[in-house]
């Protein structure tokens, strides 16, 4: 069974905002809000490392944990979703979550209730599959049209990986043994609660 | 003074039928129709069956390593 996952390679991105330019587009996301983002550390010194951060749609959800009215759900592929007819826009989960993932926009089609809004894996919510209703409050789902998302797709340097976990854990660990190092998946271990994963085989310098 | 006492009890009944608890039937998270189903639209990515799990996430897998392995697209390991 698949589950999807989201990797960023910190070694290949390059700030370019691509993902974030491309979620917004792909969802229609309303001005003042980014389901994704992008993150540099020592931004303008020497050996400064971006990535791009989102929901990581992590397998022990602390935003499930916190919601007060139940309004996540974990689909069989690992995709963490809410339904916004349930929400109630208090924002726990925003503190919740590690990764600054649910956003609150007070204006346009997302806003004028307070929903919650954050990145679907490009796979929707309750609404049937690429209905305008799904699209009006979720965006567009990708995956339901056999596609993956949209940030990972269209990544210039593929810095960002999504898809299967195991798929994209391959297509990372064979990079990391042909560049020798950069094995640190940021968030990985957070997100899904192992830090073995990303880490080179014995023997890899990182 | 029996009247006083209708009065007051109707009055008292009146103004207590606010206090009464409706009936809260939140209907919860609906439910979501898994993306191997597919969609009815223009959009939809040939090259798998609607409906059947295993070409969708095969036809994933196969997109994914197109799309995101470049080491697979050059041939290079």
């Amino acid at each position: 069974m698949a589950r999807m996952k989201f990797i960023c390679d910190a070694e290949r991105c390059i700030e370019c905002n691509g993902c974030v330019t491309a979620c917004k587009a792909e969802h229609d996301v309303p001005w003042g809000v980014n389901r994704r983002r992008v993150v540099t550390l020592n931004d303008g010194v020497p050996g400064e490392r971006s990535i791009s951060v989102a929901c990581m749609h992590c397998s022990d959800a602390p935003c499930m944990a916190v919601c007060p009215v139940n309004c996540f759900y974990r689909t069989d592929e690992g995709v963490v979703l809410h339904d916004k007819d349930v929400c109630i826009g208090c924002g726990y989960c925003s503190y919740a979550c590690p990764f600054g993932a649910p956003q609150f926009p007070s204006t346009g089609t997302f806003g004028l209730r307070g929903k919650m809004d954050k990145c679907t894996f490009c796979a929707g919510g309750p609404e049937a599959n690429g209905s305008e209703a799904e699209f009006e409050k979720y965006g567009r789902n990708r995956l339901a049209e056999g596609k993956l998302p949209i940030c990972a797709e269209m990544c210039s340097t593929k810095a960002l990986l999504g898809g299967d976990g195991d798929v994209v854990a391959d297509i990372f660990r064979n990079r990391v043994l042909q560049r020798g190092k950069g094995a640190e998946v940021w968030g990985w271990g957070t997100a899904y609660g192992s830090k073995q994963a990303g880490q080179p085989p014995a023997g890899v310098k990182s | 003074m029996r009247v006083a006492l209708l009065i007051s009890s109707v009055a008292a009944a009146f103004c207590l039928s606010a206090c009464g608890d409706k009936p809260q039937s939140a209907g919860g998270v609906k439910g979501d129709v898994a993306p191997y189903h597919g969609v009815n639209n223009k959009y939809a990515q040939p090259g798998w069956k609607a409906g059947d799990k295993n070409s969708w996430e095969q036809a994933l897998k196969v997109r994914t390593q197109n799309n995101q392995n470049e080491y697979a697209r050059t041939g290079s390991r």
